[in-house]
């Protein structure tokens, strides 16, 4: 990979130093393939930053990724106040059925709902390691909150009673819960009196929207995560203690927002699907653009997201996770098979690129490094679009013509990519991150400009460290009368709830509000969903 | 009799719907919803569970019945998204088979979708397993249609006598409408009391009374059409073939048009042609479903005829709600069931009867000349 820029200028402003003098956050991005950090100042200046590689436990890559910016820090080090983690422990938890916790699952709405028993379209061996056992009982609201059935707390305390001992938690979800949600908090109650304030409940109205099933899914593997949740923040005090430094941890979350420790610990699996969000709002803070299309180029693929007034679009359809329908917010990414290692087979006229890539192997592999395989690197460096130090690209001479045609093709789905994620949109900037950027070319067409930002290629661990915290609520208004009263309410649970995550608490503002109006219903109603979000609060 | 689509393009006979053909199944019905009907997903999780419990649920022809046989057509009704919170009971089909023999004197002997295109296709699976019946190679519309009334029931004339709807509290009502309209209009007020959703019979049936009736072999159409797409190199060059279809137009969508009114989502879609079709702009006019599609204001296809669009590189069936700039889409048109042809079938569902000002035209006779070849 190209070293763009090495070493971190030395001529920078250094901010005003923060209260106690510890002036200074970490950011880091765990992905695929690299576990990357910077350093940053209170004027958001980059004091250091690394790309190491991620390890198969994932924390000794975090542990390598800390002791490079620390160590280029120096005696700098101690100033250090914050680290903003975004991590895929809970990704690779769920994928490898790795240190999952087991959950008692309660549903209220019987007796509707009963044709669909909770965790049905899990894969079998991801419901084998989740699920301690569930139930349906007599709960839950029809859609203009006359209630299904009374809520049937003899069957829940009877559930609990055998579970007890066994469960590691608890999950909830009630039918219509994000309207009417008084049912699922007074489980909560009857788990804490039953099983002990220390056996968490994860309650489905707090994490997800509309769509029982994806909403319990998105309970239940919240559930199961806690003991990662745990898992992470250990590991990650245990790594800042090793380097003796005492600081305030945040979690990455998928929207490019942040959580403190303990509202992270509560909802951990929020952390899933940072990455993408974390270097779309990386992308926009480095190159000062708030509106735009951003390609983040790796090694072996490239994700293409939007950019709307500094945050990432989201995606309104469904996510799976580890096979999992979920229906969480997450950033709406197009991805592509396309990176700098992608291997490039065929010949001048007839040319196959990818999908596969050599990955790490890049630096021994590649034609241009001295190895056999030609790759999309190999193609760029032929064509001029970056040189790299210590590679020969005439030894890709024999292949010159097909490295060509590849570039042509890549450049084609590029743009193919972009037009699809503009939704019509033309004449927005494209800005280019990650590693790999360098193979998209300056000249795309429906885009005004392709900018190319310093740092761009560690901008993924840069927007873990700028990143506000926030706070969201999603619910069900009535369209009438009582609308404003309902939506002032819903406005300020979820500023609430940003404060909660780590927000300031005179700096927390809505961002976003969108109702939706409800067809088919008896008394007209509207999906009312705010968010809310705000600078750090001071350590 | 006419002659139905089936006997046409003779789609293996289905004898039973279980875990290995259930997906293929859903995908079919997803296609023949022609862009409404419903998301499959909540029918796919009840049949799934049901076929986990009871095991494969046996698929039977109305010949295979007695004349007697009573046969339910079933369907939800209501909204949508209430569906999709509120998910279905196992319980509310016992109730609504146990009214239906309190009023025919005899149990019931198979139920059929009154719908095959998107959810309506799909659930039945469960309704049989849950009532220990099987379920009939046949539908009242052999696509999708948004109103009640649309059913091949009413185009043969048979009369609606009762109407028994379920909901999941346990409530059972029975409505004996005077005609079509009123069985939509008393229906829906019913199913919207019960929290805006609810399962219904209409046009309950004996075997002898189906016949002629109801779209033949739709469930093994829908089976056939989401199988052919499997492991084949071009998919849609193989989900064509086997719908013996008429590829519209490829293309990029590029405008969208929609507005909520009357319960229904109206609007457009608009296609510009790429590779073989470059220069072409298509348009399809939308209510919950594709009705009509226009190249430059000509005809290409029309509803009652059916209309999907498909996402060119999977051949997979694209709803109209899911629909979004910059799809790469082919718009498929294929000739409906004889009986939606006939003049009664046209009152009933043609395009004057959404409000078009135009003469239904079968998309075989028209615009020949101007149709693009599937993609290679």
């Amino acid at each position: 990979m190209p070293d763009l820029d090495a070493t971190p200028n030395p001529a920078s402003p250094v901010g005003t130093a923060g209260l106690d003098g510890r002036d200074l956050r970490i950011g880091i991005d765990v992905g695929g393939t690299h576990t990357d950090a910077v350093v940053l100042d209170e004027t958001n200046t980059v004091l250091a930053w690394t790309k190491q590689a991620t390890t198969a436990d994932v924390t000794t890559g975090l542990g390598n990724a800390v002791a490079a910016v620390l160590e280029e820090l120096g005696p700098r080090r101690d100033r250090v106040g914050r680290v903003m983690l975004g991590t895929t422990h809970a990704t690779n938890a769920i994928l490898e059925r790795r240190a999952l916790g087991r959950v008692a699952v309660v549903r209220l709405g019987a007796p509707a709902t009963t044709a669909v028993p909770p965790l049905l379209a899990w894969p079998a061996d991801l419901r084998e390691a989740v699920l301690l056992d569930s139930v349906i009982v007599g709960g839950g609201h029809l859609v203009d909150g006359y209630p299904i059935a009374p809520l049937d707390t003899d069957a829940i305390a009877a559930f609990l009673d055998s579970v007890e001992g066994r469960a590691e938690a608890v999950a909830v979800t009630g039918v219509f819960s994000p309207a009417f949600r008084e049912q699922e908090l007074e489980v909560a109650t009857m788990v804490a009196d039953r099983l002990g304030a220390d056996v968490p409940v994860s309650l489905s109205h707090e994490i997800g929207s509309l769509g029982l099933v994806e909403r319990e899914n998105a309970a239940v593997l919240n559930a199961a995560l806690y003991g990662v949740a745990r898992g992470v923040t250990e590991a990650l005090a245990a790594v800042l203690e090793g380097h003796g430094l005492e600081v305030t941890s945040y979690f990455a979350q998928n929207d490019g927002t942040l959580m403190a420790p303990d509202y992270a610990a509560r909802y951990p699996v929020l952390t899933i699907g940072s990455g993408p969000a974390n270097s779309l709002r990386g992308a926009a803070f480095l190159s000062g653009v708030s509106d735009a299309i951003v390609v983040d180029v790796g090694g072996t693929s490239s994700d293409l997201g939007v950019l709307v007034g500094g945050f990432p679009r989201e995606s309104a359809l469904a996510v799976d996770i580890g096979g999992v329908r979920t229906n969480f917010r997450m950033p709406d990414i197009l991805g592509l098979a396309i990176g700098g290692g992608t291997r490039v087979r065929g010949e001048a006229g007839d040319v196959t690129v990818g999908p596969d890539s050599v990955g790490y192997a890049l630096g021994t592999e590649g034609l241009s490094f001295g190895g056999e395989v030609a790759t999309l690197t190999d193609a760029a460096l032929v064509e001029g679009r970056v040189s790299i130090e210590g590679t020969d690209a005439s030894r890709a001479d024999g292949v010159r013509k097909l490295l060509s045609d590849a570039l042509a093709q890549t450049d084609e789905s590029v743009a193919e990519a972009v037009d699809q994620v503009s939704l019509g949109r033309s004449s927005q900037p494209l800005v280019a991150v990650g590693g790999g950027s360098f193979l998209v070319p300056d000249d795309v067409p429906g885009v005004s400009t392709v900018l190319r930002p310093r740092y761009g290629q560690v901008a993924n661990a840069v927007g873990a460290a700028i990143a506000m915290a926030s706070g969201r609520w999603e619910t069900i208004v009535p369209a009438g009368p009582a609308r404003a009263e309902a939506l002032e309410e819903a406005k300020r649970i979820a500023c609430q709830r940003a404060i909660q995550a780590g927000a300031e608490p005179s700096q927390v503002d809505v961002v976003e509000l969108t109702e939706v109006p409800l067809s088919y219903l008896p008394e007209p109603a509207i999906r009312v969903h705010v968010k809310a979000a705000g600078p750090l609060g001071r350590v | 009799m006419p002659l139905s689509m089936a006997d046409m393009h003779a789609y293996p006979r289905v004898r039973e719907i279980n875990a290995d053909n259930l997906d293929a199944l859903a995908r079919g019905c997803a296609i023949l919803g022609t862009g409404g009907g419903g998301s499959v997903d909540t029918g796919l999780l009840t049949s799934r569970s049901a076929i986990e419990k009871s095991g494969p649920v046996p698929v039977v022809t109305l010949d295979e019945l007695a004349d007697d046989a009573v046969v339910v057509p079933l369907s939800g009704v209501g909204a949508p998204t209430v569906s999709l919170e509120m998910l279905p009971s196992e319980q509310d089909v016992v109730a609504l088979a146990a009214e239906i023999q309190r009023i025919m004197g005899r149990p019931i002997d198979a139920v059929m979708s009154s719908e095959i295109g998107g959810s309506n296709g799909v659930h039945p699976v469960a309704w049989a397993s849950q009532l220990g019946v099987p379920l009939v190679d046949c539908d009242g519309m052999g696509r999708a249609f948004p109103e009640v009334q649309m059913v091949s029931m009413n185009v043969a004339g048979l009369p609606v006598n009762f109407i028994v709807l379920a909901d999941v509290i346990g409530n059972v009502s029975v409505i004996r409408p005077v005609d079509g309209e009123w069985s939509e209009r008393l229906a829906r007020a019913a199913a919207v009391a019960s929290g805006a959703h609810s399962l219904m019979a209409d046009y309950v049936l004996t075997a002898a009374e189906c016949r002629g009736a109801v779209i033949d072999a739709t469930v093994s159409q829908a089976v056939a059409l989401g199988s052919a797409t499997v492991g084949a190199g071009d998919p849609l060059a193989a989900l064509v073939e086997t719908l013996d279809a008429r590829s519209l137009v490829s293309g990029k969508i590029i405008d969208i048009e929609r507005r909520t009114g009357g319960g229904f989502v109206r609007g457009s879609v608009v296609i510009e042609g790429t590779g073989a079709d470059r220069g072409r702009l298509v348009r399809v006019e939308i209510q919950n479903e594709n009705l009509v599609v226009l190249d430059e204001g000509e005809v290409l296809a029309s509803v009652p005829d059916l209309i999907t669009l498909v996402d060119t590189a999977s051949a997979q069936a694209i709803s109209t709600e899911s629909l979004r700039y910059g799809q790469r889409v082919s718009v498929l048109a294929w000739a409906c069931d004889p009986l939606w042809r006939t003049p009664r079938g046209l009152e009933i569902a043609g395009p004057r009867a959404f409000g078009y000002d135009l003469d239904f035209v079968p998309v075989e006779e028209i615009g020949s000349t101007t149709i693009g070849a599937p993609r290679a």
